[in-house]
Order: structure tokens, then C-alpha cells, then sequence
């Protein structure tokens, strides 16, 4: 099939004109949605108030759906769970024996950190949570891994606060509306997380790799610290997250590389811990004392 | 409707149908990225892109280049794009169809999927782009999986644009 040819306007000056300030029209636009695409990057939270209008609009569409696709996706799971019952059943008692062990060793390890605490005079910082809400979205066809919240400002969400679930940590607040906030997830490619081995405390970096695993970066060079199986806690360095929440669990070790999975699957849980910053003053510029006293022993 | 000329109403009606369909089913395809999907691996098709990809390449003449720009600020503020990431992207994508029609004399369904797929792959590309540029360090390998779903898919996408267009244009 031949293309129609009515975009030819023939020799009329005024539709050969309209044809061309179309043109125009659309090259400026180009320029000017480049121009925003790098003032975004200058200022992530710019048009903030944009964003965030249109994060509360879609909302109740948002909300109001999940119970539907959270009953479907769990029809799914009892089916197969009714036919891997008497293996799974088999394997879950072995593990429960297993556990049972552990938590006697961790209520010890527990009633031993309280008392090395209070000799200390470490106070016990849990500042409790800003707000307990739903996941209810993500932003499925992009490359970013952002979800939504179902509160925002009005709750008291505040960009830069992290978000948990009980299983572990889910991300950072990014954007917030009035009823509706974004998380940014530990499986974006833009975020990273410091963590520490639980195992024996070294220190690592969780960086996303943008398909629902995270990289592990260590601070050193040289061997691989990380074994298939090993957890990582947050270490509160940085001041943002607060320390020893689960982050991931190590699932394959290869030679330049560490793939781990976030222990809270943004898909399955019921609900998200919205924390405050762990250290406020850690996300603060530096007051102007310290400026200046910095500056002067630079020279 | 056996009717020639329907009333004055019927036939306001129907102008308003065949004019605005193809804007509100795109902005509607950009209403879907509220739909309560949660998922950790980008694998779904970007369905706003494809039907508007589709609107393009059935009815070039329709479709002037610039309106792609406010359709584009309604798809990045529903799918929490960077503000100017579907703006910049769908308004080179018309630019570029334009340009590929002054030069392309003959199409069929095989060439205009073939253009779609090459549409499909860039745009994604420009996508990762850009949130690269926005700090994210995944690699470009994560979309392959969506890249090759959005080619798949735009077939059936194509289907219910045809579809709407035939009811667009009915009387």
C-alpha cells in the first residue's frame, strides 16, 4: 500500500507555511523536553508539585485495584502450593527443628546485648515509624524500579525517608503527594544502600542492577568476602538508613560479581514501615561555622 | 445506523467521535501505568507507545508532529518519567516517521512492523538513556526482555487500533 500523499499541501503558500511552523513547533518542543530532561537531572525533585498531583489522581485507581491482583496472584500460589504440600510439609519441619535452635541462641545473644547496652549507657534508638501504608503500584514499564505508596505528605511521608516492610528494607521516598508517595527500591539502578555482613561485619555497598537484584560492591579490593546464603544488614553509615535492618540475602557468587536478592519483595508484602531519617542532620548541608572552620584548614 | 444523514446531533456526534479517538485512546493507554501492578523486572510493554506508535504508522496523514509533545507531558507524569523523557522521545519518533514516509513509497504489514520494531528499540534504548543519565547504573541487558515483549506485542496492539479506527469511522 502507497502512503497517502495529503501531507504534500500542494501549492497553496498558506498550508506549505502551516506544514513548516509544525515543524518548527516540534523541533522547539524537542529542545524544550531536552532542556527539561537535563534540568531533571540537575534537580530530581524539581516540579514537585506537578508530580506529585498527578501521583494523588491516579491513586484510587491504584488503590483501589491491588486487593484484586493481590487475590489472583495469591490464587496462583495455593494451587501450587496444594500440590507441593506433602514435600514442602516435610522440608518445612526439618526447617522449623533448625530454627527452633537458632532462636534459643538469639534470645540469649539478646538478653546479653541489652545488658552490654545499659552498661554502656547506650540508649535503645527506635524512634518508631512516620507511617504504616501499602504498596500499591510500580512503575512496571520503565527501567527505573519506583513503587507507590498509598500515603503521602498528609501522613507525614517526607522525601529522603526510608520505607521497610518486616521482611526488610524497601527503599528510599523519592516523590510524595498528599495521599500517595514513590519509593525508590534497592533494586534500581540508582540506588545504593551501605550494608555490613552479618556474618562478620565487613562493610559493602548494595547497588541495584535495575531487574530486582542488587550487586554487592565491597570497600576493598581483592577477595570475594561474600558466600551463597549470607545476609546483609543496613549499617546506618551514611545516616540515612537506620542500622540492622535486612537487606539482602547473597544468591550467587561469581567472580567479579555479587548478585544478591532483596529480602522484601515489593510484590508479595502486605505492608510498608515508612521510617524517619536515621541521623536528620546526616542530609543537612553543613551550617556555616563548620563551612568556615573547614575552609580554614584547607589553607 | 441505515440512515444516510443522521440528525444534526448524530452527526455532531459522530464528527467528535472521529476526531478525538485516537488522542483519548492514547492518553488512556498512558492512564494504564496506574494500573496496581507491582513487578521487580521491567518485562511489560510500554502500552502507551504502542498505540500511539500504532495511530502513526496506520493514519500518517492524521497526525502532525507536534502533538506529540502534550500526549508525551501526560505519559511522564502518569509513568513518573522524568518530566520531558516521552516529550523529547514520541516527538523524534513522529519526526522521524515523517521522514521515513518522504522516503519510503511502499508499505505493508511486514515493513510497518519492521519500522515499529526499529521504532520500539530505539525508543527503549532512549529510555535507558536517560535514566542513566538520571543515576541509575543498570546495564542496558535488563530491557532486552521488554524490548523483545513490546515487539510481540505490537501486533495485537496494531489489532485494537484497527479496530478502533473501524468504529471511529463508522456511521
Amino acid at each position: 500500500m502507497a502512503p497517502p500523499s495529503t501531507r504534500r499541501p500542494g501549492f497553496s503558500r498558506r498550508a506549505q507555511y502551516g506544514l513548516f511552523f509544525g515543524y518548527v513547533i516540534a523541533v522547539a518542543g524537542v529542545l524544550f523536553a531536552v532542556l527539561l530532561l537535563l534540568i531533571a537531572v540537575i534537580d530530581p525533585t524539581g516540579f514537585a508539585a506537578l508530580k506529585g498531583a498527578s501521583l494523588d489522581v491516579t491513586k484510587p485507581v491504584t488503590a483501589g485495584g491491588r486487593g484484586v491482583v493481590n487475590f489472583f496472584g495469591g490464587l496462583g500460589g495455593s494451587v501450587s502450593d496444594y500440590f507441593q504440600a506433602g514435600s514442602q510439609n516435610a522440608a518445612l519441619r526439618k526447617q522449623l527443628a533448625a530454627e527452633r535452635q537458632r532462636l534459643i541462641q538469639a534470645r540469649v545473644i539478646e538478653g546479653e546485648n541489652q545488658h552490654l547496652r545499659a552498661l554502656l549507657k547506650l540508649d535503645q534508638d527506635n524512634p518508631g515509624t512516620v507511617a504504616v501504608t501499602r504498596i500499591v503500584g510500580s512503575s512496571f514499564a520503565s527501567v527505573r524500579r519506583l513503587a507507590t505508596l498509598s500515603a503521602g505528605s498528609i501522613a507525614g511521608v517526607r522525601v529522603g525517608e526510608p520505607v521497610r516492610a518486616a521482611e526488610g528494607l524497601i527503599g528510599r521516598v523519592i516523590e510524595s503527594g498528599h495521599f500517595a508517595s514513590r519509593v525508590l527500591l534497592v533494586s534500581d539502578g540508582a540506588s545504593s544502600v551501605p550494608v555490613r555482613l552479618v556474618r562478620d561485619g565487613t562493610p559493602a555497598i548494595a547497588v541495584g542492577h535495575g531487574d530486582g537484584t542488587i550487586d554487592l560492591k565491597t570497600l576493598e579490593m581483592g577477595k570475594n568476602p561474600f558466600r551463597r546464603g549470607d545476609v546483609l544488614v543496613t549499617s546506618g553509615i551514611g545516616g540515612v538508613f537506620p542500622p540492622g535492618v535486612p537487606v539482602a540475602v547473597v544468591a550467587a557468587v561469581q567472580k567479579d560479581r555479587t548478585v544478591a536478592k532483596p529480602l522484601a519483595d515489593p510484590a508479595r508484602i502486605d505492608f510498608a514501615m515508612v521510617l524517619p531519617i536515621y541521623q536528620p542532620l546526616a542530609d543537612k548541608p553543613l551550617s556555616p561555622q563548620t563551612q568556615t572552620a573547614l575552609e580554614a584548614a584547607q589553607q | 445506523m441505515s440512515r444516510i444523514a443522521g440528525s444534526r446531533r448524530d452527526v455532531a456526534m459522530l464528527g467528535f467521535r472521529r476526531q478525538t479517538v485516537p488522542v483519548l485512546s492514547t492518553l488512556f493507554a498512558s492512564l494504564l501505568h496506574a494500573l496496581p501492578i507491582v513487578v521487580t523486572t521491567p518485562i511489560v510493554p510500554d502500552i502507551a507507545f504502542l498505540v500511539l506508535l500504532s495511530w502513526r504508522l496506520l493514519r500518517p496523514e492524521m497526525w502532525q508532529a507536534h502533538t506529540a509533545l502534550p500526549l508525551g507531558l501526560f505519559d511522564d507524569l502518569m509513568a513518573a518519567h522524568p518530566l520531558g523523557q516521552s516529550m523529547a522521545l514520541w516527538t523524534l519518533t513522529f519526526l522521524v516517521f515523517d521522514f521515513v514516509d518522504s522516503r519510503v513509497g511502499w508499505r505493508d504489514y511486514w515493513t510497518d512492523w519492521l519500522f515499529a520494531s526499529v521504532a520500539i528499540a530505539l525508543y527503549t534504548a532512549g529510555a535507558w538513556y536517560v535514566a542513566h543519565m538520571m543515576g541509575s547504573q543498570a546495564p542496558l541487558v535488563v530491557v532486552v526482555p521488554q524490548l523483545v515483549l513490546s515487539i510481540i506485542a505490537y501486533p495485537l496492539v496494531a489489532l485494537i487500533v484497527v479496530g478502533l479506527d473501524r468504529w471511529r469511522l463508522a456511521r
